[in-house]
Parts: C-alpha cells; sequence; structure tokens
C-alpha cells in the first residue's frame, strides 16, 4: 500500500517535472539552446498567483488565467530582448545570457518580496479521494487532470495545427523551412509564449503542494526538469513527459525507501547511466554527425 | 645554422627571465601593498579569494577555451580537493605543518583528477549540452554524497581546518597554474586539444586521438580545480557542502566567458574584477545582484556580432574610413 502511495507522491511531482521540461525541450528543439531562466518563470508564475489571490483578491479563476498571461508575456519579452540579437552567436554567449536573465529574476524577486519565504495556502479545496486504503488528496488529483489536459491539447496543437507543424519544422531545419515561407521569428516566439504558459501552469501546481514563496524557489525544480528532458531526450516533447515522470517517481521511491538525502544523487546518478547506455536519452533521435 | 639557433634559444632564454622576473616583481609589488596599507582591509582579505578564483577560472578555461566543452560542474572538483585535503591535515595531526599541507594539495589534487578522469570517461560518447548536463549531474551527486557521510561532517561540514595557506602558498599555485595552461596552449598536446575544439571529425581523420586528449583535458582542469579547493579550505578553515554547489560551477564559468573563451590573460581580469566589484559594492544590498545580471545580459548583447556590426556601423557613419575590411566567412553551428 505505501508502495502505491509513493508512486502517486512521484507521479504527482513527475507531472510538474514534466510540465517544465515540455518547456525546456520545445525551446531547446527549435532554438538550440538552454533556456536557463525557465526556472524562474516558475518562481515568477508562484508569485504573480499570490499577488492575484492574496493580494487582489481576484477569484481563483481569473487568477490563474492572468497569471499565465503574464508568464507568457514575460517569456516572449525575454525571448525578444535578450534572446533573440543571439540567434547567430556562439551557444555558450546565449547560455551566459540566460543565467543572466534568471539573476535578474531572483534578484527582482528578491528586491520585491524580500528574502523570507511568504506563506500562501493553496486555493485548490477538492476533496480527497479514497480507493480501499489508499487516499489521495485533491491537489494530486487536480495536478493530474491539469497535466494531462495540457499533455493532450500540446499533442494536438503540435500535431494537428499550422503553427505546430511550422515548429516542427523549424525544428528540423531552420534555413528550410524560412524558404518554404514559414516565419522562423514568430514560430519561436510562439515556441517561448507555449514554455512560458506551460510554466505557469507548473509554478501554480508547485506553489499549491509546497506553499511556501521564495525568490530562487524556481532553482530546484528547473534543473531537475532540465535533467529530466535531458533524460527523455532533449528536443522530444514525449520524451520530456516520459523523463519528467520517471524523474519523479524514481525520486519519490528513493526518498522512501533508500535515503532523503541521497535521493538526488540517485537520479543523478540514473540519469548518467542512461546517457552511458543511450547518449541522446531515452527517446531522443540519434542524429549522425555530417561533416 | 648553429648561430641561428643559438639566437633563438638566448631569445627563449631572454624571454624566460623577464617572465621570471615579472612574476617575482608581481609578488613583491601585491606583498607589499597588501603589507604596506596602500589597499584597504577589505581588499586586503580579497587577494586570496582572487586569487583562488584565478587557479578555478584558468584551470576551467582549459575545458572550456581550450577542448570547448561546456562544463557545469568544476566546483565538484574544487570540493573533492578542499574536502580530501582537509580531511588529510586535520586527520593526520602528527606531520609538521608545512610537509603535511604539502601532501594535502598533492592528495587534493590527485583526488580530483581521479574524478576527472570518471567524468571524463562519459565524454567518449557524449558532446555539447548533454555533457554538460552530466558534469552538472556528477557536482550534484559529489555534493549530497558528501552530505551524508560522516568523515566530512554532513551538512554540518568541516571546522577548524588548519590555516596552512597563505598569500604566498595561493600566488605560487595560481601562477604554476597560468604557466601551465599558457604552455598547454602553445605545446604540442594544446594544438591537439584546440583541434578537438575546432572540428573534431577532421581532427580524428588527422590521426588526433581524441577521446584521449578530451581526458587530458578533463584531468588536468580538475586537478588544479582540486587544488584550489584544498587552498580554500587552508584559507577559511571552514566547509559546508554548500559551498560547492551549481553556483559557484555558473560562476566560474562567466568568468571564463567573459574573459574570453581560453583567452588566459582575459581571465585573469575578468576573474579580478567580477571577484572584486562585487565585494566592493557590497553596501547597495540586493541592487547589486541585480547590476551584476544587468551587466552580464548587456555584455553578451553588445559582444554578439549582431550587435558588434550595428555598432560598427554607427561609428563607420560619424567616421568615414577608407578601407572597409573584407568580412570574414561566418562560421555556421548547430545549425544541422
Amino acid at each position: 500500500m505505501e508502495f502505491i502511495e509513493q508512486l502517486i507522491n512521484g507521479l504527482r511531482s513527475g507531472s510538474i517535472f514534466a510540465l517544465i521540461a515540455i518547456g525546456y525541450t520545445m525551446v531547446y528543439g527549435i532554438a538550440k539552446m538552454i533556456n536557463f531562466a525557465h526556472g524562474d518563470i516558475i518562481m515568477v508564475g508562484a508569485y504573480s498567483l499570490y499577488i492575484f489571490i492574496a493580494k487582489v483578491n481576484l477569484p481563483p479563476v481569473v487568477a490563474v488565467i492572468l497569471t499565465m498571461l503574464v508568464c507568457t508575456i514575460l517569456g516572449i519579452t525575454i525571448e525578444k530582448v535578450a534572446y533573440k540579437p543571439l540567434r547567430k552567436a556562439p551557444s555558450l554567449a546565449v547560455l551566459i545570457t540566460a543565467i543572466g536573465v534568471s539573476y535578474l529574476l531572483q534578484s527582482l524577486a528578491l528586491l520585491i518580496f524580500k528574502a523570507t519565504p511568504i506563506p500562501f495556502s493553496s486555493f485548490i479545496e477538492v476533496p480527497a479521494l479514497q480507493i480501499g486504503k489508499i487516499t489521495i488528496s485533491g491537489i494530486t488529483i487536480v495536478t493530474f487532470l491539469v497535466t494531462t489536459v495540457c499533455m493532450i491539447l500540446l499533442t494536438l496543437f503540435i500535431n494537428r495545427t499550422k503553427i505546430g507543424s511550422a515548429m516542427r519544422a523549424v525544428s528540423e531545419d531552420k534555413q528550410a523551412a524560412q524558404l518554404m515561407g514559414i516565419n522562423v521569428n514568430r514560430t519561436i516566439s510562439i515556441t517561448f509564449a507555449i514554455g512560458s504558459m506551460l510554466a505557469a501552469i507548473a509554478g501554480i501546481l508547485f506553489i499549491s503542494q509546497y506553499t511556501s514563496l521564495r525568490p530562487t524557489l524556481g532553482t530546484l525544480p528547473g534543473i531537475k526538469a532540465f535533467v529530466a528532458a535531458v533524460f527523455g531526450g532533449i528536443g522530444s516533447i514525449p520524451g520530456a513527459m516520459l523523463g519528467g515522470l520517471l524523474l519523479g517517481v524514481i525520486e519519490s521511491l528513493s526518498k522512501a525507501y533508500i535515503s532523503t538525502e541521497l535521493a538526488d544523487a540517485i537520479v543523478f546518478g540514473i540519469l548518467v547511466l542512461v546517457l552511458l547506455v543511450k547518449p541522446s536519452g531515452l527517446l531522443g533521435k540519434n542524429r549522425i554527425e555530417k561533416v | 645554422m648553429n648561430g641561428m639557433e643559438k639566437k633563438g634559444n638566448r631569445n627563449v632564454l631572454i624571454k624566460s627571465v623577464i617572465a621570471l622576473a615579472a612574476i617575482i616583481l608581481g609578488y613583491v609589488a601585491v606583498y607589499y601593498m597588501m603589507e604596506g596599507g596602500i589597499l584597504s582591509r577589505q581588499m586586503t582579505s580579497l587577494i586570496p579569494r582572487i586569487g583562488i578564483n584565478i587557479i578555478l577560472a584558468v584551470s576551467l578555461s582549459i575545458t572550456v577555451g581550450f577542448l570547448g566543452e561546456l562544463s557545469l560542474g568544476h566546483a565538484g572538483f574544487m570540493a573533492i580537493g578542499a574536502y580530501a585535503s582537509a580531511i588529510f591535515t586535520t586527520q593526520a595531526a602528527g606531520l609538521p605543518g608545512f610537509l603535511s599541507f604539502v601532501f594535502a594539495l598533492i592528495i587534493g589534487g590527485v583526488m580530483a583528477a581521479l574524478f576527472g578522469v570518471l567524468t571524463g570517461i562519459p565524454v567518449l560518447r557524449l558532446r555539447g549540452d548533454y555533457l554538460a548536463i552530466v558534469t552538472l549531474a556528477f557536482t550534484e551527486i559529489i555534493r549530497s554524497v558528501i552530505n551524508t557521510m560522516s568523515i566530512t561532517g554532513g551538512a554540518m561540514g568541516l571546522s577548524s581546518i588548519p590555516e596552512y595557506a597563505n598569500y604566498t602558498w595561493i600566488y605560487i599555485f595560481g601562477i604554476l597554474t597560468i604557466l601551465v595552461a599558457v604552455n598547454l596552449k602553445k605545446s604540442r598536446h594544446g594544438r591537439a586539444i584546440l583541434s578537438v575544439r575546432e572540428n573534431y571529425v577532421a581532427a580524428e581523420a588527422m590521426g588526433i586521438p581524441v577521446t584521449k586528449f578530451k581526458i587530458l583535458a578533463f584531468t588536468v582542469a580538475a586537478f588544479f580545480a582540486g587544488i584550489a579547493g584544498a587552498l580554500y579550505a587552508h584559507t577559511y578553515s571552514v566547509l559546508r557542502p554548500g559551498n560547492f554547489d551549481y553556483n559557484k560551477s555558473i560562476d566560474i564559468l562567466i568568468f571564463v566567458v567573459l574573459g574570453g573563451m581560453g583567452n588566459i590573460p582575459g581571465t585573469i581580469v575578468a576573474t579580478i574584477l567580477l571577484t572584486y566589484l562585487p565585494e566592493k559594492f557590497r553596501e547597495f544590498g540586493d541592487y547589486r545582484m541585480l547590476t551584476y545580471a544587468l551587466a552580464l545580459i548587456i555584455i553578451m548583447l553588445l559582444n554578439s556580432g549582431e550587435m558588434k556590426e550595428k555598432i560598427k556601423g554607427f561609428f563607420r557613419k560619424i567616421v568615414p574610413q577608407g578601407k572597409v575590411k573584407p568580412k570574414k566567412l561566418q562560421e555556421k553551428k548547430g545549425e544541422h
């Protein structure tokens, strides 16, 4: 019984990781850059939700929509201001810029909200579900539902819409896509928008679970989700989903059965092993290097 | 023929003498500035930190600058060196201080180098961002293992490590690191490493054992990071696992990138400035980090090709020039 409960816990945090990892993987697939500021968008999402609910007293639905809007606009702005001028620059320059953006968001949050953690009680009031001896909390149910809906919508969007196929084309070959009349810059902006929107949702779910706001709250889930994206094969959306869920489950099980302190080491150790066997991740494409 | 060779040798000799003189002069100058009260107390206390950061940055530029592989795990190697040496000096109390510290430095460096080889092995199969994430993973593994072991003091860390290190030790090892890096770049091995960075397929086709040189670069970098860790442990006498997290690796990486990726003098200047300035503006509190972040973004943007062209174009309008330099062929990277 305990095993199943741990499994459910793992799947819950895993689905949050998956939502964040999708953002990493989509941006990587299209812009070929690691967006280190992605984790901090989660933080911005969490703080905006706090402002809209606790300070402005908006109804939850409006607050959630506004939070998603804030993060989406932030994502697009960051891309336009900081990353777009560096499209042709070496990848390390972009990486350092992304780290700069991450520091910037964190220090802004530090200036506005100070370093002391702000308690924030969850607004999700769904009764817990009892199946036999297993109790599934309301937040867990909401997390599963929201994540599943997001993933289905995203899969449909990528595979069925025109913008979705434009995104796939750009990630396949930027120049060829441009020759086919696809607006590459707009496609990249849309990718950032979707990634940031998913990060906002992840931030809302995350803060509903951990109920404490800190300026650095996005860093660790950000790094773990990035690991999850690499785990599943960076650039692959199903891979990010799988990687996120697996990471959550491995973490939860090793916390419960091996050691709480060593859980991170185990997660990262498994990642290294997976990459040694499959260098491009679980579902990643193995690209042959062209000369 | 013989005469020319002699002349060449003499030139090398003169250069070496000048370099040696500069090294000694630099040592004496900084020493007198510290002792003579020219530098403020705050600055004097910063000197060891600057020295250790220079060792870290110069050694990281071997992997990032020369080899061209992104490493996000330099703090991990530093942690290994710091803990290994500190455990040695606190356990082996019988030895005289000097000898104990020499052994500790060697142990710190060698242990870190061993882990460098360990991390270097995945390099056989991974490249680019995948490699970066593996180095990050290694640091996190090292940190959480240090956090749980009893010999390392767990989350409490180690304290009352003897303060053997001082300005002289740090200076000697700083110079040693710089000399190794500069000479490596000029040597046959160094050129092989550079060729791997430029085009590893071509390098492999020319018969360069790519794997061997990647591991070599990783090991040398890790060795000096270990030395830096040992110096750190014996300067501040307190170690916490949190000192060596991923942010520390990022800080070192920023020194290297802003210093010009493999440009050793640039890296040193960037390290000195970026260690000194944040301390200098400590009174601004939280705004300091904000400024640092903004500066980072702006420097990277101004340094990018597009912006450079715009700025050049702007100046060309103001100052008409006769000659226009031919544009360099733009290299396409990561496009497929």
